[in-house]
């Protein structure tokens, strides 16, 4: 097991260079040091000693690859490639553009970003696993028949209309919560429970439809029958039997997704106000800071590639059968 | 001089490249009965005929939409050059005629007649009052709108009803007729047949839903020429309209995208698939190394660099519509980018099935080569997922293009979009009072097509997966 986790780790190291070669492509070489600049100085009226000023700021007067005037080792690290997308493997983001320390504020904003992840994530999978298996209890009736029916309906929506159709509702009508904005400790539940109510509803049409599959598919295995045929009820057969196979499909859409949570949700923060890496992220783009967006990018990437392997080892957790060699 | 003078945008372009692909696919399914029976199945399905039905007013208004245009500006004096209006315009822009013309000064809400906001209203006598101005264009024709208002629009819906119904009743009786010669039967014997729901296709389902289209361009219509039905925008345009047009870059995303991404994905998947060894592992690198970029953050890196280029390039594009159009082009880019990868997964699987079957064996000791086996027994063979696939992501690119333009990252905000509605809407939505039509409006249109997208790739799914059969 050590053996393999190591294993996926080392296969995970190309990977994350082609990432970083990739986002140091975009960045440096399809949009140079001078284009960024001149975006963040106005693209007119800029004189050429103004770029030069804002490159030398943030170090990305440098050459790209290669420092042919510097001496020995320099000559590789004194270079923008080195220190801007080398250093992210060591989780040294440097400074965005507006020259605040990047890594710094993701330490500060993924726990927000995590409460609101979390609970939806927790809750949301909850709550579709119990209408999928109410729908997998009741199949082929008119309550499963209205129940997928309704699911996708709801997935028909867009996500933005969950969240202003329940702000507006929840938080302009009743008044139950408000509207948008964060706290620190216990003050933050306030704020919490809307985003996370929205979150978990929003996401039940295509959830529960989606588990709903899976669990009329393990349904029509010969191990049900068998179970149906010894006598075991309509319940227990769904929970000792069904529910159990079925955690493999379940495992694999959920927990790839949950280093992920740190992230946040780039829609949902920013209609709410939450101080958390989603909202970063986002105004990072409308700011247009390259520094951010392309920390961003490196990091999502190194949780999504934790999250595969994350998904391997819960597989033997759940299947004795599966041996991770 | 021209009349006008054809403006062929790239999107325009590569949407008919796409219709002559699926007119192509048409032509080749019709001649050939075992590529014909899964869509026979699907039109025998009561919600596939009907979601067939709306998707395909959708596309009807996205090609009236997409065949664009520039007028000629009035001739400065004799032999002068002809000069053409730097706004482009579409058959649909003719088409819908009052409703692109037709600008209020700002807000008014759905079937008004008078502004949403107060203003100084200079009086005949020279006196001044506070009060909603009345509308250029909504409900103009009244007189006193307070009290004439609800039965004139209970009337003109009257009048929409009547058309509606007549040209309803002209189509029945025309399927009727048709029907029966087909059948060798008379149109009465037909009828009966479509009412008792005795025939494998679902006509009742069918007539209901071109009814009701039927029934809403009718009453569109007749409104349009005399209210805003959903109201203006804030620079007084008809939020009707622009839902309409967003109709085009909606239907522009969530094909193209497939459209661009389709070449990567198939011969990408096929060819780990069948080559397998270092072939396999080079594609297999690539999009694992892609797929495990956040898609948004791609997405927006992305169009924050051609944000870059188009900044500093100004002068290669010559209209407005021009440059929004490129923005939308590479948007469908980048959405393609990003999401090759999932069906090119799903192929190198069946593809990898599908080389150890007999018949490749048999056509390998033939002596036939690499390229022939893969046109002629591989691709065939893998169509289905292709199929299933486009269709299944259509609904959710439609999706992601509302919180792409959101995040900003989406369409040029000068393009009529669903989601540049909806972030408008944000705005309007926290004034006080409130403007909700917008919202309003962009939810309708958006849920109505995306939900019939869904139905509709529901029962392609159950047509063409061999495992549902």
């Amino acid at each position: 097991m050590i053996n393999y986790i190591i294993r996926r780790i080392l296969y995970a190291i190309p990977i994350l260079i082609g990432v970083n070669l990739l986002t140091f492509a975009l960045f440096f070489v399809v949009n140079t040091p001078d284009n960024m600049a001149r975006i963040h100085l106005g693209v007119k009226h800029v004189t050429p000693e103004a770029i030069a000023k804002w490159k030398h700021e943030r170090g990305y007067d440098k050459p790209l690859m290669w420092n042919s005037a510097a001496q020995g080792a320099k000559q590789a690290s004194d270079t923008i490639f080195f220190e801007k997308s080398v250093a992210m493997f060591a989780f040294d983001f440097g400074r965005s553009d507006e020259g605040r320390d990047i890594a710094h504020d993701i330490k500060t904003r993924m726990w927000p970003s995590l409460a609101i992840a979390l609970p939806v994530f927790m809750v949301g999978l909850a709550v579709n696993i119990t209408f999928a298996m109410l729908m997998a209890f009741f199949r082929a009736t008119y309550i499963d028949l209205s129940g997928v029916v309704l699911c996708v309906a709801m997935m028909s929506i867009s996500g933005l209309f969950y969240i202003i159709g329940g702000q507006f509702l929840v938080s302009k009508l009743l008044h139950l919560t408000p509207i948008s904005g964060f706290d620190a400790g216990s003050n933050a539940l306030k704020f919490i429970i809307l985003p996370v109510v929205i979150g978990v509803v929003g996401g039940i049409g295509s959830g529960a439809r989606w588990y709903r599959t899976i669990f009329l598919e393990e349904a029509s295995r010969d191990y049900v029958r068998t179970a149906r045929a010894k006598g075991l009820s309509e319940l227990s057969v769904l929970f000792g039997h069904v529910l159990k196979n079925a955690m493999i499909p379940i495992l694999t859409g959920a927990v790839v997704v949950i280093p992920l949570l740190f992230m946040g949700s780039l829609i949902s923060e920013s209609f709410f106000g939450i101080p958390g890496l989603g909202s970063y992220t986002i105004d990072a783009i409308n700011a247009q800071d390259f520094a951010i967006v392309r920390a961003m990018v490196f990091l999502g990437s190194v949780l999504y590639i934790v999250g595969l392997i994350l998904t391997d080892i819960s597989y033997t957790l759940v299947d004795p059968r599966i041996r991770l060699e | 001089m021209m009349l006008f003078k054809p403006v062929l945008l790239w999107t325009d372009m590569l949407l008919w490249l796409l219709l002559a692909g699926v007119a192509f696919y048409v032509w080749r399914v019709r001649q050939r009965e075992h590529l014909l029976q899964p869509w026979r199945r699907l039109l025998r399905s009561r919600s596939g005929v009907a979601s067939a039905v709306v998707l395909l007013a959708f596309v009807a208004v996205g090609v009236l939409d997409s065949l664009h245009f520039r007028l000629p500006l009035e001739k400065q004096g004799n032999g002068a050059e002809t000069h053409y209006s730097p706004e482009v315009l579409s058959v649909f822009d003719l088409t819908v005629g009052p409703l692109r013309k037709q600008v209020e000064k700002t807000y008014s809400s759905p079937f008004a007649a008078q502004l949403y906001t107060k203003e100084t209203i200079e009086l005949p006598g020279g006196k001044q009052v506070r009060d909603y101005p009345r509308l250029k264009f909504g409900g103009a024709h009244l007189r006193e709108p307070a009290r004439e208002l609800a039965g004139d629009v209970a009337v003109t819906a009257l009048q929409g009803s009547v058309y509606a119904f007549v040209l309803c009743g002209g189509l029945t009786v025309v399927l009727a007729i048709w029907l029966g010669r087909r059948r060798g039967i008379s149109p009465g014997a037909a009828w009966t047949m479509v009412l008792q729901g005795r025939d494998e296709i679902p006509w009742r389902t069918l007539l209901a839903t071109i009814g009701l289209l039927v029934l809403f361009v009718c009453l569109a219509t007749a409104f349009s020429a005399k209210y805003h039905i959903f109201g203006t925008d804030k620079v007084g345009q008809d939020v009707f309209y622009l839902a309409l047009k967003s109709i085009r870059t909606g239907l522009m995303i969530g094909t193209l995208t497939t459209l661009v991404m389709l070449p990567f994905a198939l011969l990408l998947g096929i060819m780990a698939g069948y080559f397998r060894g270092w072939v396999d592992d080079v594609i297999q690198y690539a999009y694992t190394t892609l797929s495990s970029i956040p898609g948004v953050l791609l997405i927006a890196a992305a169009v924050l660099i051609l944000q870059v280029y188009m900044d500093s390039n100004q002068e290669l594009f010559d209209t407005v519509a021009a440059r929004a159009d490129i923005r939308l082009l590479f948007l469908c880019v980048i959405l393609g980018i990003t999401s090759w990868t999932g069906l090119c997964r799903l192929l190198r699987g069946e593809t990898l099935k599908i080389r150890e079957m007999e018949f490749i064996q048999a056509a390998t000791a033939f002596g036939v080569g690499h390229f022939r086996i893969i046109a002629r027994h591989i691709l065939p063979n893998v169509m289905h997922i292709v199929l299933i696939s486009i269709v299944l992501d259509f609904s959710a690119l439609v999706l992601a293009e509302a919180v792409l333009s959101y995040v900003g990252v989406g369409v040029d905000p000068a393009m009529q979009s669903w989601g540049n509605m909806i972030n408008g809407a944000r705005l309007e939505m926290a004034r006080e009072p409130m403007v909700w039509w917008s919202l309003l409006a962009a939810f309708v249109f958006m849920f109505v097509l995306v939900l019939s997208a869904n139905l509709f790739s529901d029962r392609v799914r159950d047509a063409f997966d061999p495992r549902v059969r």
